[in-house]
């Protein structure tokens, strides 16, 4: 390179960066966002961000644990982002305590977080009274999806209704030669078979005792026995294929009509629509059952660490305002398959299952965390352990009641 | 090189013991609760399974490939055609990454695409290979397709050592008429002995290391069969934030290497010393 052209770049890059303003408020965001409906949903906050004045700087890093330990690392070692990814879960609340986040309070009481956030949500962002986080978006990760498909070609009627018509429904698609229950074998999967069980058939009640308030007395019930025996008889439904296959994996056997039903979250919506599969059509999709079923609650949330840098703030604030309002949210969640954080949005262009959980999600005593969200990952993490054991082998009922009290106890 | 053996492998050793008797979760904290992560370690049925597994993995893992990389190496050395080719084939596995290869293995492995499948297609409906989800067999996958990896480099190794063997040697037993196997028996592996104890060391720490493989192949499943120390480690660094809980198993781990490789550093150096008195 010669010395005409050095100066021609240096030129530019100067030209370059005073034209972006010099005190333009300017975030660094961690996430893990690297999907291709995800960096399509994510773009739309960066969009928003420019809009709104801001410079967008997109750090993003595949495979949420990796996101997350880069975010503590760079804290640890002195150098945070401007925002960085969460699940809204227990995640961050270590950070919390440890004095490293900053509170978005002044943008959490100017726009009223209070008024339209989940209470569930509002529970995990606020702690002590401050806010730690903005969320971002909500997922609900136990819809029960069906193939049109291959619940007519199984001769089934009408949508399963309760607990008992759903294992009537498996052993019909059983006898027509179809995998009742496309299942991925991997224990966070199995996580979530529990919690659809322990929603559905438990109650809103047991599942409290159970997760949130981590009562020995319902762990040894004969209630949650039940909801045990019920999990692992699903487990008769699963084919041999299952261990090891990933979730999409599952899906795209609904998708075949090889399978008939699959639990997972709403973000299985995104592989039904890559393959141009349309919800009431193709496949149906089932919140819960019975009017009263609780309506599980996960989702994503930015937190803000303490930075140096003076300028950092006014982006933490210009960043919580903007992911949290109405039109990002719409649009957002139009391209991640998830719900928005509040009621109070349009939701024509959603689709007709986002229409259904917006509707539920109305009524507020039907919300409730997934367990990440009331117990700590570490916990959450033991459970899991216990529970996907328990899926693959046989162990006797009582030492699972056992080893999960002995879980829930520890790890505080 | 003195601050950087005490800096950097002293000190971070160090430094794992103070967190492993700490509370630590997300971030390291300075207090002090005694062994009780010790004590929720060895109650925690994960972390126990984990550990039978490392440990009959690691001797099957340890004596087949020996095994097979002697074989090999004794085949290559009878002076074959193509000898070169031969060597990059058997060593190539080592050369890939096992992240990558690990998925080919898992393909290979499962029912419904892999082996199984394939034979059955052929006209044999009832075989069944069906280990990679099976409780009780899948251990014995990963210790297939790391054996698969590693007798390369063992060859390769141990067919350094028996070119170090003295040609004379072979032409002395060959006028006493003494058959090759037995020569190779008595004289031979004795005279291996050094590069037995390097393979062994080498192999070992493979074993402790074991984690790739175990997370692209099985991801310790399923349920928790496959489960290995440096995963259950992993896992709890960064997916559980509980760092004192993950300290302290790395430090049951470095106990662990230390049983192993101390003996045979000690045993060696006292050779070497005798060696040096003569």
């Amino acid at each position: 390179m010669n010395q005409a052209k050095v100066a021609a770049v240096a030129l530019m890059a100067i030209a370059f960066c005073s034209g972006v303003h010099a005190d333009a408020p300017k975030a660094e965001v961690i996430h893990w966002w690297t999907s291709g409906g995800e960096s399509a949903a994510v773009k739309t906050i960066a969009e928003a961000y420019r809009s709104a004045g801001g410079v967008w700087v997109d750090t993003a890093i595949a495979v949420g644990e990796q996101a997350r330990s880069v975010t503590v690392n760079r804290i640890v070692g002195g150098n945070p982002p401007t925002a960085a990814q969460f699940n809204t879960t227990k995640q961050f609340l270590d950070m919390v305590e440890q004095g490293v986040l900053n509170n978005v309070d002044q943008v959490a009481i100017k726009d009223g977080w209070e008024k339209f956030l989940p209470e569930t949500v509002l529970n995990v962002v606020r702690v002590k009274g401050h806010f730690y986080a903005a969320p971002v978006s909500i997922h609900m990760p136990t819809w029960i999806w069906y193939s049109k498909a291959a619940f007519k070609k199984a001769g089934i009627t009408g949508e399963p209704k309760t607990v008992d018509e759903l294992f009537a429904a498996l052993d019909k698609l059983k006898t027509a030669g179809i995998i009742p229950l496309a299942h991925g074998g991997q224990a966070w999967q199995e996580n979530i078979l529990f919690t659809a069980i322990l929603a559905n058939l438990g109650g809103k009640e047991l599942y409290l005792k159970i997760l949130r308030d981590r009562d020995p007395i319902a762990v040894k019930s004969e209630a949650f026995k039940k909801v045990l025996v019920t999990f692992k008889r699903l487990r008769g439904y699963v084919d041999n294929g299952a261990p090891g296959r990933h979730w999409n994996d599952a899906t795209a056997l609904l998708i075949t009509g090889r399978a008939g039903i699959q639990i997972m979250g709403d973000w299985a919506k995104g592989e039904f629509s890559n393959a141009n599969q349309v919800p009431g059509r193709d496949f149906g999709c089932i919140a819960g059952f019975g009017a009263n079923s609780p309506y599980i609650i996960q989702g994503d949330v930015f937190v803000f660490p303490k930075s140096k840098d003076p300028n950092a703030a006014r982006a933490q604030m210009l960043m919580a305002s903007v992911i949290t309002a109405p039109a990002t949210q719409v649009q957002f969640s139009i391209k991640k398959g998830s719900l928005p954080i509040r009621t109070d949005v349009d939701s024509s262009k959603m689709d007709l299952c986002a229409r259904q959980g917006l509707e539920i999600m109305k009524d507020k005593s039907r919300q409730l965390g997934n367990g990440e969200i009331y117990l700590s990952p570490d916990q959450n993490g033991a459970l899991a352990d216990i529970l996907t054991a328990y899926w693959n082998k046989d162990i006797a009922i009582e030492k699972v009641q056992r080893d999960i009290l002995a879980a829930l106890k520890d790890g505080q | 090189m003195a601050i950087t053996v005490i800096v950097g492998y002293l000190g971070t050793a160090i430094w794992t013991l103070k967190v492993s008797v700490s509370s630590s979760r997300t971030f390291p904290v300075d207090d002090f609760v005694g062994l009780a992560q010790y004590v929720r370690l060895f109650g925690n049925d994960r972390w126990l399974l984990s550990l039978e597994n490392l440990a009959l993995y690691g001797v099957i893992f340890i004596l087949a490939t020996m095994i097979i990389g002697l074989l090999l190496a004794i085949f290559i050395d009878q002076k074959v055609a193509g000898e070169g080719v031969l060597r990059t084939v058997f060593l190539y596995p080592y050369a890939m990454s096992f992240v990558a290869t690990g998925l080919v293995w898992q393909w290979v492995l499962n029912p419904g695409s892999g082996i199984q499948d394939a034979v059955r297609r052929m006209g044999f409906p009832d075989f069944t290979f069906d280990w990679i989800v099976n409780q009780d067999m899948v251990i014995y996958t990963i210790v297939i397709a790391t054996v698969w990896q590693a007798a390369g480099l063992v060859m390769a190794m141990f067919l350094a050592g028996l070119r170090g063997i003295d040609d004379d040697i072979w032409k002395a037993t060959r006028i006493d008429g003494i058959p090759a196997w037995r020569v190779y028996v008595s004289i031979v592996l004795p005279m291996l002995g050094p590069t037995i104890a390097t393979v062994f060391v080498l192999l070992s720490t493979a074993v402790i290391k074991l984690f790739d493989s175990v997370v692209s192949m099985t991801q310790g499943g399923p349920g928790t069969a496959s489960e290995v120390p440096t995963k259950f480690i992993m896992d709890h660094l960064f997916g559980r934030a509980n760092i004192a809980l993950a300290s302290a198993a790395s430090i049951v781990m470095l106990l662990t290497v230390i049983a192993i490789v101390a003996p045979i550093l000690y045993a060696r150096s006292r050779a070497l010393k005798r060696a040096g008195s003569q």
